[in-house]
């Protein structure tokens, strides 16, 4: 029983931080369609950028009042979308659009290349820790088991991220544009929809989620060079699992490949490397476009 | 045609085998190491010409390195040819169970699946301590036919070696890619349900392009083992497979040789590119990533075919 609960709760909490990282790949994807393999190194830099304005929200005095450290980590986020957000979709992404989506990938493979030397050349090679906001919040006890309140809030986030999504894509006005531009840009353009704002929008509303999962997360480990490689990979996994640019989905996902990987971790901890592309595999075997993919029509 | 094609790789072969003479020892290696990988690259390009990319060619390369090493370093087995043999032996049989699995996806999907493949061996390889975990395993030099070499002999044949397996591949891809399945492939990529509706099974011709391109894999992953001396898990990883991709890219889908050119301008800017710039070489090569898929989109083939004034 212990067992179970341990699991149900460490893969709520693996979830949790999935979901972050992978709905903003899933916006991107739906919107533009194109997978953003650079969403790995925008985590990366997210995680760097938050570390650094915790450390200096520290370093100027912030011991008085240190749960102003998650407002910087949230603003670091920001920053992070309003610069790269626009640099990246202006300057290349949008020369991009409309070719085909295995060669989009390529492109942004590049682009993560890239980032991860400039994260080198700007951050250096050696790790940084902010543990403070990670104490902050105090431990957890579930039944006889331990757990760090920290890691309650990135679910906590991940539900007000969930939540903030869904609602403003299904129940506003700039929401419901998004969603006509996903369905036909091209019938949008004509209605008078400026599609390339949306576009951009949606990109920076991408750049922002992947570098808010590596803002949340910075606290919780070292950060070091070669921390998006991983990362992308599984986000990936999440996001086919679901069904790409569905955010219910992204959410599914996350769901199944948290729980799976802390049950692994617990069982057979040999498997914990592979269980994720493990039950991806058989996703994709059963439902060749993800859970909650919409049907096309094909062209004859 | 024919005959031209066997004149082209004679030429192929006397010019390429001449390195073996001129070439200093460390281009000898990044020729081999770079042929090696053009072989991997060469099975992704089969599958390109169906509009299908594999992101998890590694998977192959990998499980081609792991084959020849654990049979050498168990059995005992260090001729070359044996190893080779084995190895693409077993990524046949690997390739004829997930081909026909594959060979209904598509894009993205595609592209993904092959990758969570590939990442699985990787998962599964680095937990194994018992052939080495993520430290990977040592592999002697081989012999050739009962000659076991030492010092620059052993580099010049290994290199020949590639050479001639470059060019066998070389042309029988070419021939392939010139037969009706081959034909079928480029005409799939334009339009599936055509060729369908024409008699033809798209399936089939999947998983041909795909058990090829699996063989082309452990071909090159054994190879590359041989010559480096040892493997490891990240023959598996995203990022190697990754490279494939690119190398597939920059080569385009028009023609063979350009496969291996792509692969050695790869190997070239990498190895100079970490010599120069020793903290930014995956910078540059980013740019020149980008570069390349900007200047150049049907690949360096589209170069030669240009002039040539033939269609694409």
């Amino acid at each position: 029983m212990d067992l179970a609960a341990t699991i149900l709760v460490d893969g709520l909490i693996y979830a949790g931080w999935l979901f972050i990282v992978s709905v903003g790949l899933t916006l991107v994807f739906g919107v533009l369609n194109i997978l953003n393999i650079a969403h790995g190194s925008l985590y990366a830099i997210g995680a760097y950028a938050s570390a650094s304005m915790v450390g200096a929200y520290f370093a100027l005095g912030g011991e008085a009042f240190p749960y102003g450290s998650y407002v910087a980590m949230i603003l670091a986020a920001l920053l992070v979308a309003l610069v790269l957000g626009p640099l990246l979709e202006r300057g290349l992404l949008r020369f991009f659009y409309g070719r085909d989506e295995v060669l989009n990938v390529l492109v942004t493979y590049a682009v993560f290349l890239i980032l991860e030397d400039v994260m080198k050349l700007i951050w250096g090679v050696n790790p940084y820790f902010v543990y403070e906001p990670y104490t902050l919040l105090g431990d957890v006890e579930i039944g006889p088991l331990f757990y760090v309140g920290y890691d309650f809030a990135v679910i906590a986030a991940a539900i007000v991220v969930g939540l903030a999504v869904w609602l403003t894509l299904n129940k506003t006005r700039v929401g419901k544009v998004v969603l006509a531009v996903i369905h036909d840009s091209e019938m949008s353009q004509t209605m008078g929809v400026n599609v390339q704002r949306i576009y951009l929008g949606a990109f920076m509303a991408g750049t922002f989620l992947a570098a808010l999962g590596g803002a949340l997360t910075a606290p919780m480990i070292s950060v070091t060079p070669g921390l998006g490689v991983n990362v992308i990979i599984v986000a990936f996994a999440v996001v086919i699992i679901g069904g790409l640019g569905s955010v219910p989905g992204a959410a599914i996902g996350a769901l199944m490949v948290g729980i799976s990987r802390a049950a692994s971790v617990h069982l057979m901890p040999e498997a914990e490397l592979f269980i994720i592309y493990f039950v991806m595999a058989i996703v994709l075997l059963f439902r060749p476009e993800g859970l909650f993919a919409k049907t096309q029509a094909r062209k004859i | 045609m024919r005959f031209n094609l066997l004149l082209a790789a004679v030429i192929a072969f006397v010019v390429l085998a001449a390195g073996s003479v001129i070439l200093p020892d460390w281009a000898m290696f990044l020729f081999a190491m770079a042929l090696a990988k053009g072989l991997v690259c060469l099975g992704i390009v089969g599958m390109m010409r169906g509009g299908v990319v594999s992101f998890g060619q590694g998977l192959y390369y990998c499980l081609g390195a792991y084959t020849a090493t654990l049979v050498a370093n168990n059995l005992g087995v260090s001729d070359i040819f044996l190893l080779t043999l084995l190895s693409s032996a077993v990524c046949l049989l690997v390739g004829m169970a997930f081909g026909p699995l594959l060979s209904s996806y598509r894009g993205i999907f595609f592209a993904m699946l092959s990758l969570a493949l590939s990442m699985v061996l990787y998962g599964s390889l680095s937990k194994m301590s018992f052939i080495g975990g993520t430290d990977g395993l040592n592999i002697a030099a081989p012999t050739f036919l009962g000659w076991a070499p030492e010092g620059r002999p052993l580099q010049m044949a290994l290199y020949i070696y590639v050479v001639a397996i470059v060019v066998i591949a070389g042309v029988l891809m070419r021939i392939y890619f010139d037969s009706e399945r081959g034909l079928l492939t480029l005409a799939t990529r334009d339009n599936e349900l055509r060729v369908e509706y024409l008699g033809a099974s798209v399936r089939n011709v999947m998983t041909y392009n795909y058990v090829f391109g699996a063989v082309l894999g452990g071909i090159g992953g054994t190879i590359a083992a041989l010559a480096l001396g040892h493997v490891d898990p990240e023959f598996a990883f995203w990022t190697t497979s990754g490279e494939f991709v690119f190398v597939a890219i920059l080569a385009g889908s028009l023609s063979v040789p350009s496969v291996f050119v792509a692969a050695i301008i790869l190997e070239l800017v990498r190895s100079f590119s970490n010599l120069y710039f020793p903290n930014t070489w995956q910078l540059a090569l980013g740019i020149f990533l980008l570069a390349v898929i900007v200047v150049l989109p049907k690949g360096l083939g589209s170069l030669v075919s240009r002039r040539k004034g033939s269609p694409a």
